[in-house]
């Protein structure tokens, strides 16, 4: 059968946040977009963040982007590129007030502006007094983003390919990316999108592991097709573990909890994040306050029958503030955990969240790599966005309310360099058959019939083996053996089959695949935190306790084929100066 | 646990059937997409769409015990043996509980789903007071799951040329919004015998929604702000 096949200038893979943004810039330029993702746009997992977007409005406290831009490289414990972390901070308020022109439903203040909350790492002055830097509509702010954003797409007529799955990059043999073969889910063809550019906005890889915050969806697909397209993947090791999942099961609940008031205590009845934070207490960072809840289940004051969770409290700032403010946990509370936060505290525990590490690229969204001069070289016509993507602004911690702000600036920035590169580079390159071939033999191998592992049974070992040997605490000989058991489970992949083999609609096999995307992305996780003999943001050795940065203030860099390579922190911002390394106390 | 569930694969059935399936290991904390995840464990081509398992994001609306709900916020000890699942009602099925949600996109599309502001664009944000902003509760928040629409008869037969309460909900969400500046031509193109006022507020859309919505209040203000435009 002949292949189908579309053309457009410009090819987004993902339709959260950072796809929907950039998708929306191309289309109001009047470029050709396509958007394909194997969701329809408004169940991507944007749609879950809660509490907020950080942008230094001022609206409630002092504030300048200069101290959003301290905290930041703070957070990430000075592994964020600060040039990156400069322009996103600058750029902040702006994507924020543009939000508000899409119809995004700010929660709002009495004199009409944004509301902003207390968040995480943020301070006024440079480590100063708490900032309430967060803008947010309820703790529904990702909902509200997603289906604004989704919204203004349908108005400015964005072409959607909605239920379709990315299979891999097309490339040509001077490495220049000529757009993607992608699956219709529906009918199970198989269709080639050409285009001038290709911008992967895939989001994060949070089903790595048994427990965690993230959708069935987040299986790190671009990030896997970037690796197979040669590119390697950066900081992979650094993995958020966000303190207040719901302990157990793994749904979110918000910082924005603890910004309203609420407080983390132990088995003791102790607010225990005075004695880790003695300023920031449980609005320090979210390395810090993961740690240290466990350690204090470790040292046994944990609550419950197993002593193996800690409370979040917050119904002493009252039922107003909770309906108003907190409605979308509230719910979730009530559902998941069976308890009413107006009345209870919420039993948590930190949960697997967010990758930190990804596909490396630089603050235009080009994809980066070492080739021929010197580390990061950009790959002609691939972008990169978002959380599949490592600019990096994040480093080794992200803090919370800071990815639906580099979703944002992101996907605008890698929209306006599209724009640019259209204009210099006006034709379709011609297509590499080869490359089609290749990426079509990806799909055939899960025609095999007969007997074989089952896909499901191989997913829920790798999250356990994942779980039990990549988290909060790491160390050699655990990650080593963690690392063996995810190469022993990719060579069973391989003689894996499903036994479903229609054409209509087979989830079977789209879960196949993207075992295989998840099996690349745990290898890259786990090499790499075997590789980093130090303790750094999120990454946290007991045998290496110490941050060193003479050694390790460097990005790392997996390829595909397991090796490891190391490239510098940019530490000089665009325009003011740098903030040099110092010891991180909240 | 007894499931009853339905299946269809066009390439294979040449019609629909139920099918029984047990599953033996079933715990209080379970949901029913759990139970269908582990269902699919014993039978992969068991076909149903699944994101978030948190409902916030709207994928998994199915028809459960004969009402429509999420799977992921539906507790297993909720409901009575066997748990009888169908697909959503009233729209085309693509394959078992997967559902062509085609006409439920194009009804919500066709209400212009955005702010319009012909104003020119303010440096900052817009103002809008709480009061204002409070408003918007209880409309932005819908997930586009498809449970009220495909439990409302008039979006049965006419789904074509009958918004369904979804789509209503969020012409309400615009012309409640004090930034909005459509108000005129967003009423103008609800006009009609079908658009809106086929909505006989049988009220089965508040009563399945996993949101706790109300798409009829929302009919019921656009009649009412109609009416005070017509005098």
């Amino acid at each position: 059968m002949k292949l189908k096949r579309r053309k457009f200038d410009s090819l987004i893979i993902g339709a959260g946040g950072g796809g929907l943004r950039a998708a929306l810039q191309l289309s109001r330029a009047d470029a050709k977009v396509a958007v394909v993702s194997k969701v329809f746009p408004t169940r991507s997992h944007t749609v879950a963040a809660q509490g907020g977007v950080n942008a230094a409005l001022a609206n409630v406290s002092p504030d300048n982007w200069h101290f959003h831009m301290f905290d930041t490289i703070k957070g990430s414990d000075y592994l964020g590129d600060q040039d990156a972390i400069e322009y996103m901070c600058r750029a902040a308020p702006k994507v924020v007030y543009e939000l508000d022109h899409f119809g995004v439903p700010f929660s709002r203040r009495d004199d009409g502006n944004i509301y902003q909350r207390a968040f995480g790492g943020q301070s006024q002055d440079y480590g100063g007094a708490q900032a309430s830097r967060t803008c947010a509509a309820a703790d529904r702010t990702g909902h509200a983003i997603l289906h604004a954003l989704y919204q203004q797409n349908i108005n400015a007529r964005t072409h959607f390919f909605d239920e379709f799955f990315a299979i891999d990059l097309i490339k040509d043999e001077q490495g220049y990316v000529l757009g993607a073969l992608a699956l219709e889910i529906e009918t199970g063809e198989p269709i080639l999108i050409e285009a001038k550019t290709t911008l992967i906005a895939t989001g994060g890889a949070g089903q790595l592991f048994r427990t965690c915050t993230n959708a069935l969806i987040n299986t790190g697909d671009g990030m896997a097709m970037a690796l197979r397209a040669g590119i390697p993947l950066q900081d992979m090791e650094f993995f958020q573990f966000h303190p207040t999942g719901i302990a157990g099961k793994g749904m979110l609940i918000t910082e924005g909890v603890r910004g309203e008031g609420g407080y983390l205590v132990n088995a003791d009845g102790e607010r225990f994040m005075e004695r880790y934070a003695p300023q920031a207490k449980d609005l320090a960072s979210r390395d810090v306050v993961s740690r240290a809840i466990a350690i204090e289940i470790r040292e046994g004051r944990g609550c419950g029958p197993d002593k193996d969770f800690v409370y979040l409290k917050l119904d002493h700032i009252g039922a107003d503030i909770i309906k108003k403010r907190l409605p979308g946990i509230r719910d979730t509370a009530m559902t998941f955990a069976h308890v009413d936060p107006i009345e209870s505290p919420i039993p948590v525990y930190p949960t697997a969240h967010y990758t930190m590490g990804g596909i490396p690229t630089d603050r235009h969204g080009q994809v980066v790599v070492p080739e021929h001069h010197g580390p990061e070289e950009p790959v002609p016509g691939l972008y990169a966005a978002g959380e599949c993507a490592c600019v990096s602004v994040h480093g080794a911690n992200r803090l919370g309310g800071n990815s639906l702000l580099d979703i944002l600036v992101f996907g605008r920035a890698a929209a306006n360099h599209i724009i640019e590169h259209l204009k210099a580079n006006r034709y379709h390159r011609p297509m590499n058959e080869e490359s089609i071939e290749r990426a079509l033999d990806r799909l055939k191998r899960w025609d095999k019939k007969g007997e074989g592992e089952s896909v499901a049974g191989l997913k829920a070992e790798l999250r356990k083996v994942m779980e039990e040997h990549c988290g909060v605490f790491r160390e050699q000989e655990v990650l080593s053996e963690g690392m063996e058991k995810v190469q022993a489970l990719k060579s069973r992949l391989q003689d894996a089959t499903i036994s479903d083999h229609s054409q209509i609609f087979n989830t079977a096999r789209i879960e196949a695949l993207e075992l295989e995307n998840l099996m690349d992305i745990a290898l890259a996780t786990v090499t790499s935190a075997l590789g980093r003999t130090e303790s750094r943001g999120a990454h946290s050795r007991v045998d290496y306790t110490e941050r060193d940065d003479e050694n390790w203030l460097r990005h790392s860099l997996y390829f595909h084929n397991g090796s490891m390579d190391y490239k510098p922190v940019r530490i000089k911002p665009m325009t003011v100066d740098p903030f040099p390394p110092k010891p991180r106390v909240y | 646990m007894q499931f009853s569930i339905y299946r269809y694969n066009p390439e294979t059935d040449e019609k629909p059937y139920m099918q029984n399936m047990v599953l033996e290991q079933v715990s209080s904390e379970m949901m029913l997409l759990d139970a269908l995840l582990a269902l699919k464990n014993q039978d992969e081509s068991l076909s149903f769409r699944r994101s978030c398992q948190e409902g916030v994001c709207g994928s998994d609306a199915m028809n459960i015990n004969g009402r429509n709900g999420l799977a992921c916020i539906t507790p297993l000890d909720s409901l009575s043996s066997p748990v009888v699942l169908r697909p959503m009602p009233g729209l085309p099925v693509i394959r078992d509980l997967i559902v062509d949600m085609g006409q439920f996109y194009q009804q919500y599309r066709n209400i212009k789903p955005y702010l319009i502001v012909k104003d020119p664009e303010p440096e900052v944000e817009h103002k809008q007071s709480p009061q204002q902003r409070d408003k918007l509760d209880g409309l932005y928040e819908c997930i586009l799951c498809g449970c009220c629409s495909t439990s409302c008869p008039s979006f049965w037969w006419n789904p074509d040329k009958f918004l369904g309460p979804a789509a209503l909900l969020q012409a309400w969400r615009f012309l409640a919004d004090s930034r909005d500046q459509a108000e005129e031509e967003r009423l103008e193109a609800l006009e009609g015998p079908y658009r809106l006022f086929r909505c006989h507020t049988i009220m089965n859309c508040v009563d399945v929604c996993p949101k706790g919505l109300n798409p009829t209040r929302a009919i019921g203000n656009i009649k009412h702000l109609m009416l005070k435009r017509s005098i």
